[in-house]
């Protein structure tokens, strides 16, 4: 007699460990055997597109922190280069290597939490441990420089909000010394770890043609082999003048992606070292009072400076009528902004496109005929954060 | 095809019927199209040796309650091997259904769910059309200009039922949008009040 074939339907999350977050996966299994994924979305949902409608331009900044909450100025940096490419404000250079070194701080801190996470769902505790020793310091550089460890609420149309505090950049260049010495750290934990590999290796591969078909950017992308970084295909702020590369993958599997995103690390720390080497002097946003606010001595003595700090403050800046969609690569893939303005402070609409969202939309396809026990490992190494996923 | 400007002649030339309007601005293409077109445009982008635009970024739309065509619905379509992206829009009524594309981008597949949820525009030949960033049995489209800030109902614990209740929004105060739009520029928006009218 033919044995009868019994599917069962689990509940994963929306309140697991693994779920990084508040995902909610509807699996059927067959024994141990994935047969269907449906991720139901949305727990997190704070309608952030319908609030920043409602918003000034310069209101609607700290939203994007919230969005991917382990990187929150590259989120930032799309906003404002948005603004900025509709109003065409030119950025003063030092504004620039400021916003490209937190940039790269923001994607350290996203990989370390990514790969160490990663490697906690497949077993190993150690690694999470001494990764989050280390973002504990480059938070403390936002802390510096923005006064907040998270919520940075920094970047602005036209440049940054405040310079560097004094011993700020000696700081981070130390760190930028050290750093690669904790890299190699991870690496003999994980990188040939015999655990760690059978988690790993073959798991959750995506070819090119699917990696293109689904949608996906950034290190989903490159694991599976296509060379592709805004940073350098599409570059913007300072990110032509320096050298970098750009690591890629062969197998398109998890394995590969966390290799990538080692390398990565390995390449901000380099991009960083250049940036504060180069470190133009010079002012750090756009001198037009119509844009950014006058510096506060300035307030007590001119009356036309007043008038601008007010209307800034009130009303917010307008922003001519446009349509534009501006992209940068995020540590999670491209991040981009389609924001259409209509010549009022508030924007008419602002779409968020999230390089979550379209990952997650493939877990499916990835997780099809995989056990259930590989369900952590590829949702781990596909970086998701539901801040960004659900906005 | 290196230049942009080459590569908009060329979309031009190959889908001259099918095209109502195109420009450069900000270094993308735009083209501006009609529903009926969407699917052999988009599948001429995907396809063609030339355009190859073969990444999908983003589908949604844009409320204009003013209207009579009310909705634009854009895609973001992105090519790796020329670097270009180009931004394809088209305007529907509120009640038009619309040509899935999940046939040529899966991942076309969540982001028309997500036009469905927050605008309420319907698709035609999509697989699985569900709501997907809302609460389930949640009534109303967030993103239309006519739905309010605050939405319609706030969830609490009740330690009476001792349950999760949904109750209709009441604030304390009432979310206040304060009109800047000021006289400051006083001259020139009186000057063109008066030539509206004379």
């Amino acid at each position: 007699m033919a044995k009868e074939k019994k599917t069962l339907n689990l509940n994963f999350g929306p309140q697991h460990p693994a779920a990084h977050g508040v995902l909610r996966l509807i699996l059927q299994l067959d024994g141990e055997v994935v047969e269907k994924a449906d991720p139901h979305i949305g727990l997190l949902h704070r309608g952030t597109e319908k609030l920043i409608e409602n918003k000034t331009y310069t209101q609607a900044v700290p939203y994007f922190d919230r969005l991917d909450y382990v990187a929150p100025m590259n989120q930032e940096h799309a906003f404002a280069l948005a603004i900025e490419k509709i109003l065409k404000i030119e950025v003063p250079a030092r504004a620039k290597y400021i916003r490209v070194i937190f940039c790269e701080i923001g994607r350290i801190l996203s990989h370390i939490l990514n790969v160490t996470t990663q490697a906690m769902d497949v077993g190993a505790l150690t690694p999470t441990l001494w990764g989050f020793e280390e973002r504990e310091k480059l938070m403390g550089f936002y802390e510096r420089v923005s006064g907040s460890r998270l919520h940075a609420n920094y970047f602005r149309a036209g440049g940054v909000h405040k310079d560097l505090p004094s011993g700020l950049d000696n700081d981070i260049d130390e760190f930028c010394n050290k750093f690669p010495k904790i890299i190699d750290d991870i690496e003999t934990l994980l990188t040939d770890n015999r655990i760690f590999k059978q988690r790993n290796v073959d798991i959750g591969i995506v070819s090119k043609q699917d990696a293109l078909d689904y949608s996906f950017s950034g290190v989903m992308l490159r694991g599976s082999g296509v060379a592709w970084d805004l940073r350098r295909s599409q570059p913007y702020d300072c990110y032509n003048d320096l050298q970098f590369k750009i690591p890629v993958g062969k197998n398109g599997d998890c394995y590969d992606r966390y290799l990538c995103r080692i390398e990565e690390m390995r390449e901000s720390v380099k991009i960083i070292k250049q940036c504060l080497q180069n470190l133009p002097k010079g002012p750090i946003k756009t001198d037009d009072g119509k844009i950014s606010p006058p510096p506060k001595k300035e307030i007590k003595e001119s009356m036309e400076a007043l008038i601008h700090h007010f209307k800034l403050f009130t009303e917010g800046y307008r922003v001519e009528k446009d349509e534009i969609y501006t992209a940068v690569e995020a540590p999670k893939g491209e991040f981009g902004v389609y924001l259409i303005s209509d010549g009022s402070s508030k924007p008419y609409k602002c779409k968020i496109r999230a390089p979550g969202f379209t990952h997650l939309q493939a877990m499916d396809y990835l997780i099809k005929g995989h056990m259930l026990a590989d369900v952590p490992a590829v949702l781990g190494s596909m970086d998701i954060v539901f801040g960004e996923v659900d906005r | 095809m290196k230049n942009l400007e080459d590569l908009e002649k060329f979309i031009n030339s190959e889908l001259t019927s099918k095209i109502n309007n195109s420009f450069i601005k900000h270094d993308n293409i735009y083209l501006n199209i009609d529903h009926d077109e969407l699917i052999s445009v988009i599948s001429f982008l995907k396809t063609n040796k030339e355009t190859k635009f073969r990444q999908l970024i983003e589908i949604t739309a844009v409320d204009y309650p003013e209207t009579e065509y009310r909705f634009k619905m854009v895609y973001l379509l992105l090519s790796h091997e020329n670097n270009k992206r180009v931004i394809i829009d088209y305007s529907i009524k509120e009640n038009d259904v619309i040509t899935s594309i999940t046939s040529l981008f899966p991942s076309a597949n969540w982001m028309e769910r997500e036009v469905f949820d927050m605008y309420g525009l319907n698709f035609r030949n999509h697989p699985d059309l569900r709501r997907i960033l809302t609460d389930y049995g949640f009534e109303g489209h967030p993103l239309r200009k006519d739905f309010p800030l605050t939405g319609h109902n706030e969830v609490r614990y009740s330690e009476e039922e001792k349950k999760v209740i949904y109750e209709p929004v009441k604030l304390e105060q009432n979310y206040r949008n304060f009109d800047y739009e000021s006289p400051w520029e006083g001259t020139k928006y009186i000057k063109e009040i008066k030539k509206s009218d004379g």
